[in-house]
């Protein structure tokens, strides 16, 4: 049992704020991620939580109890950093059995804990390596090991595959993953990279610039994004934001002719949130576009790549706009040819531009 | 702009053959990338054709002509690498401008000018021209890079994995960017990466380099489609092919420990045992399915979702579009599509069918 909450937990260095008051809570069994790029605070909040940074404000909570002002080695928390901080002189079973040895933990005891994480992490047949014989991956697993020896109440992950191959963070995600599936210890999980905060977090927390943007399922995040930042940064390419003017009901953008026509139990919601203004920015997905000769919106190819599976058109819409077009990999145009395009309507959102924040319609509040 | 041609180079260094015999044609106004993990050669490849690293044999050919007894200076190429080397000190416009100032060319400033102006425009970074290199971010110094191997009108441009150091948004936008760049100036690039993504999605044609050896030369297509190795074929695709030991029984493919039996594909003559390749988006859920298999795993990606579905000892990663309500645990129906599948030799070293 490992439940984590954070009440308006803040961090400052001097004048800087590099965390502002954040509240979270973490449910027992949950692996959350925390998501942004660098300097926005993800990894100080994972430290306050470890207790390796001190709070500047608010308080920490595991299972209801403060931990606020305890000390790392008293909160029963385990954390794996990003390089593996293995001792390379002693073998991978001394390495495991280490923090057990450090606690004053028996023999028979030790051998059996050791015992059981090998088998868990399939690195039986590395226990009298060395580290530094290993490769990047294998390190990571000891590294994981050693943490799970303890059988802490919770994990905290500072950027694990950060220094592993592309190819190897592929197979170490579904590894790690798996491992949670398996043991359900509640996991904090830090990193930059929104894929692999999609493909491992029950729940991800977005941060910018100190503070969180929003905290949804990977569903959520993708689909309803709370604003532009996550709209942007989730995906790949991020979401398709374009500046628009509602007239007509429709919204109008720069370029030769592109006018979409807002769905019309929209028009309230937009009208009242934009409050006077006609200004609005519109969202779509790479993947909620498809060319059809009588689409409404139009503009030049300006890159075609292909990705493997599918291809991707990019498309100038005007002097400021490239918007991102996911088709099947069949489809393919010259450079500088026109097309036209259509939007799914449900797949579309609405931001305003003045508070860069999402609109939502009554039933799609959450 | 000029081809290229390399014939027959061969690099040794103390210890390791860096260059095995590599040879290569590059048209005029190709985009071609070189792809190979780290200790490939291709990094090399590219000091060679620009002259700043002497092969042990072999030609490197511009236009026809030899260029082996050139200086690096007398090649005329222009070379951008992963780390930028502005001048911090000086303005953006000096530093575009500061190849175009070598006595050599002698251009006069309002030439200079004209042609700084140009390249800022096409790289938008023309709102930076006054700003001092130090006070720019990553992706800009890179765009100013780029721009002054772009200035120059160089022969051909050696580009050695001018993205890597950026973040994945702005390795992204600048990928696009290149990529247009190239094709509306049509100039003859010769482009290192490991990234499979950017030499896929910018690439004419691709050379896939392992241990100082060519495996294989093609389009992107090529190469996805129509690997000569497993080497290719897993280097290429995200999430990477599914490879199984397979044999056949009755005519038909089984996947050795687990229940897949898969009907032979028209055409097909593999041997009693051999690899297959099934690409993830290959594999596909259907109510109807001919194969079944165990979800004990799903990455939800937004636009697609990864399933790993497992049959026996035998554990497949299936790509389909979206997000799904598929639950772990569930025993999943899927179909294969069999005209895209591989079947290599057990060592993995040719295509077989």
């Amino acid at each position: 049992m490992a439940e984590i909450e954070l009440k308006k937990v803040e961090k400052q260095f001097g004048d800087f704020h590099a965390v502002k008051p954040l509240d979270l809570k973490i449910n027992d069994g949950e692996f959350i991620v925390l998501l942004g790029p660098s300097g926005c605070g993800k990894t100080t909040t994972l430290r306050m939580i470890s207790g390796l940074e001190t709070v500047s404000g608010g308080d920490i909570l595991l299972d209801e109890r403060k931990i606020t002002w305890l000390h790392p080695s008293e909160r029963d928390i385990a954390f794996v950093f990003q390089l593996y901080a293995l001792y390379p002189h002693l073998s991978v079973r001394q390495n495991i059995a280490f923090p057990l040895q450090a606690e004053g933990e028996s023999r028979d005891l030790i051998n059996k804990r050791v015992d059981e994480v090998v088998d868990v992490l399939r690195i039986r047949h590395l226990l009298n390596a060395r580290p530094g014989k290993l490769s990047g991956g294998d390190q990571q697993r000891v590294a994981l090991a050693r943490a799970l020896v303890r059988r802490p109440k919770a994990f905290l992950m500072d950027e694990p595959l950060g220094a592993l191959d592309a190819d190897f963070r592929e197979s170490m995600r579904a590894e790690i993953k798996q491992l949670h599936i398996d043991q359900h210890a509640t996991t904090v999980y830090v990193t930059h990279d929104q894929i692999e905060a999609m493909a491992m977090g029950d729940r991800i927390v977005v941060m910018s610039e100190a503070v969180l943007q929003q905290a949804g399922s990977p569903e959520e995040v993708y689909y309803k994004p709370a604003n532009l930042f996550v709209a942007n940064f989730i995906g790949s390419p991020g979401m398709n934001l374009i500046n628009g003017k509602i007239s007509e009901g429709k919204v109008v953008m720069p370029g030769i002719d592109n006018r979409y026509t807002i769905p019309n139990d929209w028009l309230d919601p937009l009208h009242e949130d934009l409050n006077g203004s006609t200004d609005l920015i519109i969202g779509f997905r790479p993947e909620c576009a498809h060319l059809s000769t009588e689409g409404d919106l139009v503009g030049t190819v300006y890159a075609v790549d292909l990705h493997g599976a599918y291809t991707m058109l990019h498309i100038n819409m005007n002097e400021h706009d490239i918007v991102h077009i996911r088709e099947d990999r069949m489809v393919k145009h010259a450079l500088g040819e026109n097309v036209r395009f259509n939007l799914d309507k449900d797949m579309v959102r609405y931001f305003n531009p003045k508070t860069e924040n999402a609109i939502y319609r009554r039933e799609v509040v959450q | 702009m000029s081809d290229v041609e390399l014939r027959k180079i061969t690099k040794e260094f103390p210890r390791v053959k860096a260059l095995d015999d590599v040879s290569f044609d590059v048209k005029d106004g190709e985009f071609f990338v070189l792809l190979g993990p780290t200790g490939a050669g291709k990094t090399t490849t590219l000091r060679v054709i620009a002259g700043l690293t002497k092969q042990e044999e072999g030609s490197v050919i511009f236009d026809g002509d030899p260029v082996d007894e050139l200086t690096p200076a007398d090649r005329d190429v222009a070379f951008v690498f992963q780390q930028y080397s502005l001048y911090p000190t000086m303005s953006v416009y000096d530093n575009l401008a500061f190849p175009l100032r070598s006595p050599m060319r002698n251009l006069d400033e309002a030439e200079i000018k004209r042609m700084v102006e140009q390249a800022a425009e096409i790289l938008r970074i023309s709102p930076l021209l006054e700003r001092k290199c130090a006070h720019l971010s990553g992706g800009e110094m890179q765009r100013v890079s780029l721009g002054r191997a772009l200035v120059r009108e160089p022969r051909i441009y050696l580009m050695d994995e001018p993205l890597s150091n950026l973040d994945a948004k702005l390795r992204e936008a600048l990928r696009v960017e290149l990529q247009h760049i190239q094709k509306t100036q049509a100039s003859t690039t010769l482009f290192v990466t490991h990234d499979q993504i950017e030499a896929l999605t910018m690439a004419d044609r691709i050379a896939v380099l392992d241990r100082g050896r060519i495996i294989q030369i093609g389009t992107p297509d090529d190469i996805y489609d129509r690997p000569a190795t497993t080497f290719v074929a897993q280097l290429v695709g995200t999430p990477r092919i599914n490879l199984v030991k397979a044999g056949r029984e009755n005519g038909r493919l089984s996947v050795k420990d687990s229940s897949l039996h898969i009907s032979l594909p028209r055409g097909w003559d593999p041997p009693s045992e051999f690899l297959l390749g099934i690409r993830p988006e290959d594999i596909k859920p259907d109510n109807e399915g001919e194969f079944e298999g165990v979800l004990t795993l799903l990455e939800p990606l937004g636009v697609e979702t990864i399933l790993h579905l497992t049959s026996g000892e035998q554990t497949l990663l299936s790509l389909i579009p979206g997000m799904t309500s598929f639950k772990i645990g569930e025993t999943i129906k899927f179909n294969i599509t069999q005209e895209r599948l591989y079947c290599f030799n057990t060592d993995g070293n040719s295509l077989l069918c």
